[in-house]
Order: C-alpha cells, then sequence, then structure tokens
C-alpha cells in the first residue's frame, strides 16, 4: 500500500484547493503511518463529560462583533462545501447549486461589503458521482472545487471492489476531492486492521484527489471510538476527516467535533502532518458556523482556518450567512427569499 | 481594517459588554445612604465612607456608608426585634419570599453580572454565566427547604439572629449562600460584604425591599475589618457565617470562644488537582483551566497544586503551556476576555511578593507571553515548576493566577502529596479508571472531590472544608443545619462547677481484694502515666475508694499518636465495627451488676439509679453500633449529568472530656457514637469518679477493639482539656465541663481548627436535643461530597 508509507520524506507537496485569491501555505500531504496499535491505545482516554463541558464554555468565552462578525461569515462561507446529497436530485438541481457557488452573494451585497475583486466562494460543491459533469462543466473556470461523495455513500456497505471503482470513476469524472464512508462496523467490532486496509485503498484510489474520511460519528455510540476511527483514518492517509453524512441520526455536534481537532492536534504532535477537518450535517445557522470557526481557532489554530484544512458540509448555512450579512451592511434583519436559493 | 483584512486577520476583536445601565443604576443611587438597616436606607452614624474601585480601570465607582458601631447596634437590634414574627412566619410564606427573591434577581440578572465585573474584575463571561444563576439557584433551590423546614427539620428552628461576613471573591453568589438559607430556616440577618465589592449586595437589597422581605429580616452594613469585628462582638448575634481568610477565621473563633455563638467557617485552601497517566489529558488541560484561573485564580478551592503522575508530566506540562499561551488577559467586561485584574492592588502585590518568594525558594515560573493592558491590577498566569513541597507556593494560599506543579510516582504518593497540607478544601481526580478515582477519593482530606471535573458546585450539594479550611458546610440538608437548633429542652440547665481533685477525708480501708492500680489505656496497652503521679479517688463521703494514674500532656501525646494509628478501626466496615460494639456492650452487660456496685460506691447512687445509668449506658453503645452501618450519606442529583456522593466520613481523631454527673453514661454517650462511625477516641473521664472509666478497659479488651480505637488518660480535665484542645492532630473535641474549660478549649481549639463542641458550662441531658445519640452522630461525621460525572 503505497499510501501508507510512514517515510514521511516521500510526502509531496499537494497544492489543495484555495478558494479565490488567497495564497496559503502549501501543506505537505499526509502519507499516513503504519497502523500503530500503541498509539490507538494512548488516546483511548476521552471523558465525554469533560468535552462536553469544554464545548458548551467554549463558544460562550468567545464573541465576534461587528465587522469581525462579517469578516468571519464570509470565512465560513469559503469553508463550505456546497453540498446537495439527495435521492431526488436532478442535473438541474445541481446546476443550480452551481450557479449559487459561483454568485453566493447578492451583487449589492458585495458592494456594500466592499470585497472588490475578492472572489469569495464555496470551496466545493459536494455531489453524487452521477452529476460530476454537470457540476464540472458549469463550475469550469470558477474555481470552486468538485467533490464527489463515494464509496456507497451513507452506508459504505457495498462490495470493497465496487466502492474502489465508484472512487476511480468518479476521479475520471473530474472530481478532486473525495468523500469516502467508512463501514462503521468495523469500528464497532474494534476491526482497526481491516478499517485501516480500506481507507489506505482509498487513499491509493484517489491518486492526487483529496481523500475526505466521513466517520460516522453519529453511529459510533462514544467519543472514544470517534477518537480511535479518526486516528485510524489518519494513519491510513486521509486528508480530511469529516465528522457525518448527514443520514445519521445524530449529525456534527461541538463535542464529537473537540475529539476530532484533539485527535488532529495529536497527528500532527506526532508526524508533523496537518490533517484537514469537515464538520457536516445540521450545520444550518450563521451563529453555528461563528461556533464551529471558534473551536477550530482555540483547538487548532488560526492556520486551520483555510479551505485546505477546514471545510463545513452545508446547504442551508449559506441562505443564513447571506441573511446575516445583509443585517451587517442594512442594520436591518433580512428575510430568506430576499436571497436566491440554493 | 477593513472586511477583507479582518477575513485574513481572523481575529476575534473586542466584544464588550455594554456597562450603561449598571452606570444608570450607579448614577441613580444615593450611597451616602447605603446601610440598609431596619428597612430603611440610612447614612453613616459617624459620617464614615470609603470608596469601591473598578479594579480594571481603577475609577472610583461609588463612595459606600461605612457602619459605625452605632450602626450595627442598630443592625443587629433590628434583627432581634424582626426575629419572632419572621420566625413564626409560615415556611410557606418565607418559601414565597425566596422564590420571589430568586426570580426576581432572574429577571435583572444582566445588571448584577454586569455590576459584579465593574466592582470586582472578573471576566463577564463569568459573573454573567457562573455567578448570577448559581445565587438564583440558591434562592429557588431554598424555597423548598423554608417550606418543608418542619417535616424535615423536626424539632428544629432558626438559630437566631445571624452575622453573615462574605468575600470579594464572589460577592453576590457568597451573599446567596449565606442568606438563602438563613431565610429558609427563619433568622435574621446582619451582612456584611466585603468592603472591595459591596455594589450587588445593595442591590440585593433594594429586590429584597422590593418583594416585601419584612424590615429587619436583612439588614446589610458595610466597612473593613474593624466593622466586621465589631459584627463578631456583638453580644446580640446567635451565629456567625464567615468565608474569607484561614487567619480571620481563626480569630473569629477565638473570639467568639464561650459565648455559644453557632459558628461557620468557609476559609483558604491548597486544593490539589490530580491527574493519573489514564486520565484524558486534555480534558484535564481544560479543567485546570476552568480550576486555577477561575476568577485569576481567587478561589478557595482553586486547584493550585497541579501534582502530575511521573509518566506523563513532561507532555502534560507542554499541553499546559500551550493553553496558557491561548488565555486572554484583559478588560473583563469583554466577552473574549478569560482573565481578569486582580480585585485590588494590594492582591497583585501579595501575588507578586508570594511569586518572588516561591521564586527564590526553588521555584521556576514560566508566563504565557500575552499582553497587559497599562493600567489596572493584572497578573499573568503563572506556572511554577521545580517547586518542593517545602516551596512557599506549595504551601501557602496565593490566592491569585499561580499552579504549582509537583509530579508523583503512584497513586499512594498522590494521596500523600494531595494531603500534605494544614488545608482541606476541595481536590480534582482525573484518571478514566473509576476504580482508580472512586479509591483516591475517599482518601483525600477535603470537603469536595470533583472526579474528572473541577468547580463544579450545586445549591443542593454541601460545600466546605476539612482542617484549615474550617467547618460547616453550605448548600443542601447539612447547609441548612447550620443555620438551625433544637428547640430549647423543656428540663432546667445544671450549671456545671469546676471540678477539682477530692482530699480524702479517711483512710483506705484495706478489704479482702488484693490491691489494684488503675493505669491509663493508650494504644491498646494499660500504661503507667508519664509523670509517675497518682491522685486519690473518693467515695461520696470522702472515702478514699483507691488511686488513678494521674495523666499529664505526655500521655495525652501518646494517646493522641496511638488514636491517629488506628487505621484499623478508621478503616473497618461499619458491620464490622456494629459488631465489635454489639460485643462491647455484650461484655458490658454481663458485668453490669459490678458496675452498678461501683457507681453506688464511687458516686453515691441508689442502687436503682445506678443500675439504670449502666444500663442505659449498655443500651446507648448498642444503639451506635446498630447505627454503625446504617448512619449513611446521600446521593445528589444536581442538575447537570453527575451524581454527587455525599459520604459520611469520620471525623479522625476525637478528643472527649466528660463530666462528673453521671459518669458512666456521659463518657459513654460520646464515645459509642464517635467509634461507631469510625473515629479513634481520646477520652478524659470525670477525675472525681475516675475509676468507672479504669473498670472499663477490661471490657475494652476483651470485645476485640483494635489498639488505638479507645484511649482513656485519667487526671483533671483543666489539665489536660487544653493539650488536647491545642493539639494539632486532633481533628474533633467535644466538651462537658464547667465554662471555664469550655471557654479556654474553644479558644485553643482555634490553632488547627478542630471541629470543637462544648456544654457551654452546662450538663448535658443524654436523651435530650443535645445529648441524643442522633446529635452526635451528626458530630461524628464530615460529609464529603463526591461529584462523579458520568456518560460515555
Amino acid at each position: 500500500m503505497s499510501a501508507s508509507t510512514s517515510n514521511p520524506t516521500s510526502a509531496k507537496v499537494h497544492t489543495l484547493p484555495v478558494a479565490g485569491a488567497q495564497a496559503t501555505n502549501s501543506l505537505l500531504r499526509n502519507p499516513g503511518t503504519k497502523l500503530d496499535l500503541g498509539w490507538l491505545e494512548e488516546v483511548r482516554n476521552v471523558n465525554r463529560s469533560a468535552l462536553e463541558k469544554r464545548a458548551a464554555t467554549l463558544v460562550k468565552r468567545r464573541s465576534i462583533k461587528g465587522e469581525n462578525q462579517a469578516a468571519w461569515l464570509l470565512r465560513a462561507l469559503s469553508l463550505m462545501d456546497l453540498t446537495t446529497l439527495n435521492s431526488n436530485d436532478t442535473d438541474e438541481r445541481v446546476r443550480r447549486l452551481c450557479a449559487k457557488a459561483i454568485n453566493p452573494l447578492r451583487r449589492d451585497l458585495v458592494e456594500k461589503l466592499k470585497l472588490a475583486d475578492m472572489q469569495i466562494r464555496p470551496a466545493a460543491v459536494c455531489v453524487y458521482h452521477p452529476f460530476l459533469s454537470v457540476a464540472s462543466n458549469t463550475l469550469e473556470g470558477s474555481g470552486v472545487h468538485i467533490a464527489a461523495v463515494s464509496t456507497a455513500f451513507p452506508h459504505g456497505l457495498a462490495p470493497l471492489s465496487t466502492r474502489l471503482d465508484e472512487i476511480r470513476a468518479s476521479v475520471g469524472a473530474g472530481a478532486d476531492e473525495i468523500d469516502v464512508v467508512i463501514r462503521r462496523g468495523l469500528v464497532l467490532g474494534a476491526h482497526w486492521q481491516e478499517l485501516y486496509e480500506e481507507v489506505s485503498q482509498f487513499r491509493e484510489a484517489c491518486g492526487d484527489a483529496h481523500l475526505k474520511v466521513i466517520l460516522g460519528t453519529g453511529d459510533l455510540a462514544s467519543l472514544r471510538n470517534v477518537m480511535i476511527a479518526s486516528m485510524v483514518a489518519m494513519m491510513a492517509g486521509a486528508d480530511f476527516i469529516k465528522t457525518s453524512t448527514g443520514k445519521e441520526s445524530v449529525n456534527a455536534t461541538l463535542p464529537v467535533g473537540l475529539v476530532m481537532c484533539r485527535a488532529i492536534r495529536n497527528y500532527e504532535e506526532r508526524t508533523g502532518f496537518k490533517i484537514g477537518f469537515k464538520p457536516a450535517g445540521g450545520i444550518s445557522t450563521a451563529k453555528a458556523a461563528l461556533e464551529w470557526l471558534i473551536l477550530i481557532k482555540e483547538e487548532l489554530g488560526r492556520r486551520w482556518l483555510e479551505p485546505d484544512l477546514f471545510r463545513f458540509g452545508a446547504s442551508s448555512l449559506l441562505n443564513d450567512i447571506e441573511r446575516q450579512l445583509e443585517h451587517h451592511v442594512t442594520g436591518h434583519y433580512s428575510a430568506s427569499y430576499r436571497h436566491a436559493i440554493v | 481594517m477593513n472586511i477583507l483584512e479582518r477575513y485574513h486577520a481572523m481575529e476575534y476583536g473586542p466584544a464588550p459588554e455594554s456597562r450603561a445601565e449598571a452606570d444608570a443604576w450607579i448614577a441613580s443611587r444615593d450611597f451616602s445612604r447605603s446601610l440598609f438597616i431596619d428597612g430603611k436606607w440610612k447614612t453613616s452614624s459617624k459620617a464614615a465612607s470609603f470608596l469601591t474601585r473598578n479594579p480594571a480601570t481603577e475609577e472610583s465607582l461609588a463612595n459606600i456608608s461605612e457602619a459605625s458601631e452605632a450602626d450595627i447596634d442598630a443592625a443587629v437590634g433590628a434583627a432581634r426585634r424582626a426575629l419572632k414574627k419572621w420566625r413564626a412566619t409560615s415556611g410557606y410564606d418565607r418559601a414565597r419570599l425566596l422564590y420571589a427573591i430568586g426570580r426576581t434577581m432572574q429577571r435583572h440578572a444582566r445588571l448584577f453580572a454586569v455590576l459584579e465585573t465593574l466592582d470586582n474584575g472578573k471576566p463577564i463571561r463569568e459573573s454573567r454565566d457562573i455567578d448570577v444563576p448559581l445565587a438564583i439557584r440558591h434562592f429557588i433551590h431554598h424555597a423548598g427547604w423554608a417550606q418543608s423546614l418542619e417535616r424535615e427539620f423536626p424539632g428544629q428552628h432558626g438559630v437566631g439572629v445571624c452575622s453573615q461576613i462574605i468575600p470579594w471573591n464572589f460577592p453576590l453568589l457568597m451573599l446567596a449562600w449565606k442568606v438563602a438559607p438563613a431565610l429558609a430556616a427563619g433568622c435574621t440577618i446582619v451582612l456584611k460584604p466585603a468592603e472591595f465589592t459591596p455594589l450587588t449586595a445593595i442591590l440585593f437589597a433594594e429586590i429584597c425591599e422590593k418583594v416585601g422581605v419584612p424590615r429587619g429580616v436583612i439588614n446589610v452594613v458595610h466597612g473593613g475589618p474593624s466593622t466586621g469585628a465589631a459584627i463578631v462582638d456583638h453580644p446580640g448575634v446567635d451565629k456567625i457565617a464567615f468565608t474569607g481568610s484561614t487567619e480571620i477565621g481563626k480569630s473569629i473563633r477565638k473570639a467568639t470562644a464561650g459565648t455559644g455563638k453557632k459558628l461557620s467557617l468557609e476559609l483558604g485552601g491548597k486544593s490539589a488537582f490530580i491527574v493519573f497517566e489514564d486520565a484524558d489529558l486534555d480534558s484535564s488541560v481544560e479543567g485546570l483551566v476552568d480550576g486555577i484561573w477561575f476568577n485569576q485564580g481567587q478561589v478557595c478551592c482553586a486547584g493550585s497544586r497541579l501534582l502530575i503522575q511521573e509518566s506523563i508530566a513532561e507532555s502534560f506540562i507542554s499541553k499546559v503551556k500551550a493553553r496558557m499561551a491561548k488565555l486572554r488577559v484583559g478588560n473583563p467586561l469583554d466577552k473574549n476576555t478569560d482573565i481578569g485584574p486582580l480585585v485590588d492592588k494590594s492582591q497583585l502585590q501579595r501575588v507578586d511578593k508570594l511569586v518572588s518568594e516561591g521564586q527564590k525558594q526553588g521555584a521556576v515560573c514560566w508566563s504565557p507571553e500575552t499582553s497587559l493592558p497599562d493600567s489596572g491590577s493584572y497578573h499573568l498566569p503563572v506556572l511554577a515548576t521545580d517547586v518542593a513541597p517545602s516551596n512557599v507556593l506549595a504551601q501557602e494560599e496565593v490566592f491569585g493566577p499561580v499552579l504549582a506543579v509537583m509530579s508523583f510516582r503512584d497513586q499512594s504518593e498522590a494521596v500523600e502529596l494531595a494531603n500534605n497540607t494544614r488545608y482541606g478544601l476541595a481536590a480534582s481526580v482525573w484518571s478514566e479508571n473509576i476504580n482508580l478515582a472512586l479509591h483516591v477519593a475517599p482518601q483525600l482530606k477535603a470537603g469536595v472531590v470533583w472526579i474528572n471535573g473541577t468547580n463544579m458546585f450545586d445549591a443542593a450539594c454541601g460545600f466546605g472544608g476539612f482542617r484549615e479550611s474550617g467547618f460547616g458546610r453550605e448548600g443542601g440538608r447539612e447547609g441548612m443545619r447550620e443555620y438551625l437548633q433544637p428547640l430549647p429542652d423543656t428540663g432546667k440547665r445544671i450549671k456545671l462547677k469546676r471540678s477539682s481533685l477530692p482530699i480524702p477525708s479517711a483512710a483506705y480501708s484495706a478489704s479482702d481484694l488484693i490491691d489494684r492500680t488503675p493505669k491509663l489505656f493508650i494504644g491498646g496497652n494499660q500504661v503507667r502515666p508519664d509523670g509517675g503521679y497518682s491522685f486519690p479517688v473518693v467515695g461520696p463521703k470522702g472515702k478514699l475508694i483507691g488511686e488513678a494514674g494521674l495523666g499529664s500532656r505526655k500521655d495525652i501525646r501518646d494517646a493522641v499518636s496511638a488514636a491517629r494509628a488506628a487505621s484499623a478501626w478508621r478503616n473497618a466496615t461499619g458491620y464490622n465495627r456494629a459488631q465489635i460494639l454489639y460485643f462491647l456492650a455484650e461484655n458490658l452487660a454481663a458485668r453490669s451488676k459490678e458496675f452498678a456496685d461501683r457507681l453506688r460506691t464511687l458516686v453515691g447512687s441508689t442502687g436503682a439509679a445506678a443500675k439504670s445509668e449502666v444500663d442505659a449506658a449498655i443500651e446507648r453503645i448498642f444503639a451506635a453500633a446498630g447505627m454503625a452501618d446504617k448512619y449513611e450519606g446521600v446521593v445528589h442529583q444536581p442538575p447537570v449529568r453527575a451524581v454527587t456522593l455525599a459520604q459520611n466520613e469520620p471525623v479522625g481523631v476525637i478528643g472527649i472530656v466528660a463530666p462528673e454527673e453521671q459518669p458512666l453514661l456521659g463518657l459513654i454517650a460520646m464515645l459509642a457514637p464517635a467509634l461507631a462511625m469510625g473515629n479513634s477516641v481520646i477520652a478524659i473521664p470525670s477525675a472525681r469518679h475516675a475509676l468507672i472509666a479504669t473498670d472499663l478497659y477490661q471490657v475494652f479488651e476483651t470485645s476485640d477493639l483494635p489498639p488505638g480505637a479507645i484511649n482513656l488518660v485519667t487526671g483533671l480535665a483543666s489539665d489536660l482539656a487544653p493539650v488536647l484542645a491545642q493539639h494539632d492532630d486532633v481533628d474533633g473535641l467535644w466538651v462537658v465541663a464547667d465554662e471555664g474549660i469550655c471557654r479556654l478549649v474553644e479558644g485553643e481549639a482555634a490553632g488547627n481548627l478542630k471541629r470543637v463542641w462544648t456544654s457551654n458550662g452546662y450538663a448535658v441531658d443524654w436523651d435530650g436535643s443535645h445529648g441524643s445519640l442522633e446529635r452526635f452522630l451528626q458530630r461524628s461525621v464530615e460529609i464529603k461530597n463526591v461529584w462523579v460525572p458520568y456518560g460515555d
């Protein structure tokens, strides 16, 4: 498995998508490590009550007002994987989503916010495989990346060969980011070796495409499982770890995010590689988005507030951000019908 | 900066809470009339005042009337006049008032929070999210105690006029902890807020006025230490509740000795924050932030001593440093501030001085490179490593943002280090192994233990310390008890006279028995007194009956060592202690006739009286045995996902001074409950009737009591009781003696703040409100609240 080499010098510079014109420090792509069961043992100690307390108080310890809040909301917008993942999606629906990604804000808001030529757009759109071609046609030249959910999303229960083929097919169809799901049963059964091998193969199948590993945290039963599964995914070469498919009964929660951030911190401390994080599912308000950004800044630091290390998986969030930005520039509260739907 | 620059910077920027409403309130008030006495706002009768300042800006906020002795007299008088009617007010009426206070505070919650931050300097997040909601919770919780008082505390009523002296670190919260139970119990109040932070108490008094608390029930006076002392010394006060420094706590203990004033003291601490290698380390770091950098470290239960297992020490310290670098020090009204200024310049100087002393003694102090505001009494958070247990930073309460770090090798060393302090307020234990955590918690000498958490409080869970952290509890049922007393007994109170050694008027008449030498009973052995003297024991008509060993301070010393070593008894199960005490009763019963005869010859009791005293003593032992496995704690369910185990733990080593009256029953009535709850005891029986006690040795010896659980030293109470009172390794002391001895021991007990109870110079009715088994069981235990959050 080439992706799981433990020699960091074999890592190559992997320029990840950056929305707009902003240049960021290039990241070394995570080459993965060997599966280290001793390390997994060390990270087992996860205390739910303490994490919940931290998550609950953290967002009360920081507050962002005025112009800063508007700037942070624009940042949230730029970190978004604008997503549609419904059984009744159609080409037209995806085209509409892509159009919104290209012009996420009303013209007058862009002017009043004095964004000038700065293109602030979602980092990517995220769709099912059949819509990749319409997405890539619509988004061409926009700088917005194209993510496909894969590996028998959302359950991950197709044969491994089918799942690997699906990744390769999506990469071939223009996806430069692949959001895979793990088999939650491997976590519940503590089959770490098998999980590691599957994710390693996902990574290999991705080639240069960006690998986001969805843990399906709502199915994992404990925060300890979230921690260990995060570590295994990173050891197997994940570029990003992601909370949820949006289809579990519990979506991204701050305590789960906190555990995953701490896993990322731990992985960086040990290997030097920065791994991205993507909470997804249920993040639909500007206020919630700010809370996530605060969590990231406090636990991982400013560097993570860039699209190569952080994404929101969201759709209706964009509309609420627009309304809040309108409030910022006009001083009065907006209505959602005044902004173009996704 | 324009929006795009901000978009790249991603800074939080300022998020100030508005102070407009608070400023408007301050501007609208006439602070020259800030004494609230008898329902009226009064000016100082000596026309004195002092400024209260905002420690963040040093601006003066208000000029507060300072109470004179005459003002205090007026306040105590008003409280006294209001008492009778208030006590007689129905529980429901008092409950409705407490509820109204709580709800009204809730309606003005933000004003309270902003005022508190302005006056004290604590970050607005803390006053808004912690202090004020907890204060409100106390009032609403205690409404229920008010209404259920008669049912829940039968035979008791409010203790009377209460002086409550509160500190500056949690002005409103400490007010709530004191005022709510007092009102619920039907007490009236003279409250003195700290002179640094009088504002929220004034707003609180306004609310009391608004909701219709009857005049005189709550009085608020202002001033510094001399005002506090005048309140403590006032003869019209029945109870003093104080939160503050151990030094002042001790002086209050001394000042109230012999006055009969009920006392609860919540004092300093040097609480341990113990992190085991199997803890969630990242969460432990956050716990530590809440433990030592909460309220700038100006917290009596601050986790100021970090004890880390050696195997993780290095990585843990680097995590702590990384976290400290993210703490934001600055304007406390900014919602993004983690650490505000200390309450006053004088505190800043004190903390600086302790830190530099600690450094001179070898500590390495590290602070993050965070900028401080130009003015205001700010102090950077400090991490002190290379701290020896003898270092001032490990010994003294800094009351500032200073964390002392030590490491331990194993669990027993962790416990030893944690307990290596004069204090005993709180402790945190971090481990994901519940077996370890629940094993360590009972071994810690602390009134509150948080497992995988810190600084968790609730109105339903008692809070208070062991050792020099004070005594009494605040919150819950045990907190209510501090404001209650038994309804007076109907019988006549008998004043005790000073006892002295008798001079025999008739010679020892040789009997046909072999001569006996009653010795002392120490560590399970009958030993001769260290001094080598004896004293005569005579019958009622002065006839010499025998000679008992004259105990001295050295015998007390030996007896205390033996009692301290009696861990077998302390650690025995309740069932085991019950069986041994039952066996003791059994063995005494087998010899009851002999003891009754002895009482007749010693005391001159009638046959019936002697028999009934022996029977009562046996019955009391039997009853205490029966409670050894029943007088248990409770499980609280605070409004978070946790259980709080309120465990009854033995006080430890208890000294007992028994009276002449009913010399057997008096001794047994104190001894038996103390033993039942696992205490070890040093008893000084009545000297005059010492032989009734020395006869017990053989009963003890045949009853399987482990060595040191009971120690008896015969001799004069006036010589021996003060030695017990002064002994720093004695945890509790119960004295039934004349007024002089009672006053003396209460004063001397201030040295280590041992739990002292005296009969105030009166005889005790052993079936009455002060002498019953239930009362002594209560005195035999310390309640430790162990918080156990759960969830996976």
